[in-house]
Order: C-alpha cells, then structure tokens, then sequence
C-alpha cells in the first residue's frame, strides 16, 4: 500500500508497473483497476496553458493514508497505490494516478471509484488555472459527467 | 489580586496557536501564517488572523489537520487551517 504526493512529473503507468513489479501477490489478484486523472486545455475558460496545484502537506499526506485505510477496510484489497501531484501542470500532464488490486474485479473497481471521488472531496489540494487572460482558482469539482 | 491576574496574563502569553491560509484565502488574506497568542474557537482565530473579515460562506476549517467547525474549541498549540473548498484529483 502506498500514498505520496510528487512535487515533480508523473508517469502513471511506470508508476502502475513499478508498483506490481514490487508485490509479492502474483496469482492472488485477478483485477487491477486504475484512474488517471490528467489535466486539459480547457474549462469553463478556454485554452487553459497551465495550472498550479497548492496543497496543504501535513493534511494532504493524512488524509491520503486516510483514505487508502479506509478504501482497505471498505474492500478486500491485495494492494493500492495514490500519487497525487503538485506544483506546475501542463495539459495533457498526469494529475493524480489511483491503483487497486483485488481477487475479483468488483472490489478493485469499485474502491478505484469511491477512492477519486472521496479525494477530490476531501484531500486538500486546490487547482489554480491560467490563460491568457490570467489566472482563476478552479471553484469546485465537476460531477464528473 | 495582582498576582492572579498576573497568572493569567502570563497563561495566555504562554498560548500559541497557529494559523494557515490556503489558496484563495491565502492571496485574499494576504498572508500564509499567522501565530496568535490566544483563540477561543476557530471563529475567533479567524477574526484575529484577518482583522474581522467577513468568513466566506462555504469556509472550511480544520484543527491539527483534521476538518472542523467555526465553533470548534482551540486549546494551546493547535494549528488551525482556513480553506476554500478542495479541487484536487
């Protein structure tokens, strides 16, 4: 199990791989499920160029770990994995990586799922946006469409 | 008399809470950290620490890194956090 924030780029799925290559669960998990979360051009405001992610570093770590025990206790997960970045984004930069491991694929789905949502509620980070016009802290969270 | 009221003031000189600003409320605030000498509840801290600005309607708060309430009681050596909602993820 394993949760950080990174003040530096992420590759999802090296981090995915890396991650698998360090378990000692090979033929236990029959499901791996993930989210990606990665940033676009775009909002409410057109051609976003980059964005600047603020978190709070005692809390954020807390509620990470919170949330990872929490998903653990919900579901029988073998493993999970939550790296969140902060700092300066670039569309098409990966924002947030959530991995789970489970027996069968039910689990491992539907923690992935409940972990992003619970996040975006209550882990702090906050996302400030920027175009040419200048730069807007981003309000709230879509509904996910 | 004298000498219990010196207790007290030298109680509360002893107090020290700590106060955070993020975001949006960092940039309105102007500041990140303020360290205040005394605070009932996180209502107060927040008066003191903006000088009696009007506290946003969707304000969320937390005490030593978890979420809390306006009302919630500080005691010496909290650390106190004011935040818009979170947009992570």
């Amino acid at each position: 199990m394993s949760s950080w924030v990174s003040e530096t780029s992420i590759e999802p799925w090296s981090l995915i791989a890396e991650q698998q290559s360090k378990q000692t669960i090979q033929g236990e998990f029959g499901a791996t499920a993930t989210f990606i979360g990665t940033m676009r051009d775009f909002s409410d405001r057109p051609d976003i160029s980059r964005m600047l992610l603020e978190h709070y570093p005692a809390m954020t770590s807390r509620y990470l770990d919170k949330l990872e025990q929490s998903a653990r206790e919900k579901w029988a997960l073998l493993d999970c994995l939550i790296v969140h970045r902060v700092g300066e984004v670039t569309p098409g930069d990966a924002i947030v990586v959530i991995a789970c491991w489970s027996a069968h694929r039910r689990a491992a789905l539907d923690a992935c799922n409940w972990l992003i949502e619970e996040l975006k509620h209550q882990a702090p980070f906050w996302k400030k946006e920027f175009n040419a016009q200048g730069g807007e802290w981003v309000t709230g969270n879509t509904d996910g469409h | 008399m004298v000498s219990s009221n010196f207790k007290l003031a030298e109680t509360i000189n002893q107090m020290s809470i700590q106060v955070k600003f993020f975001a949006s409320l960092r940039e309105k605030v102007g500041h990140n950290d303020v360290e205040l000498a005394s605070a009932q509840n996180a209502l107060e801290a927040w008066q003191l620490a903006t000088n009696n600005m009007t506290a946003p309607e969707n304000l969320l708060v937390a005490i030593n890194l978890d979420y809390a309430k306006l009302e919630s009681t500080l005691n010496d050596g909290d650390e106190v956090a004011f935040f818009p909602p979170v947009t992570g993820g």
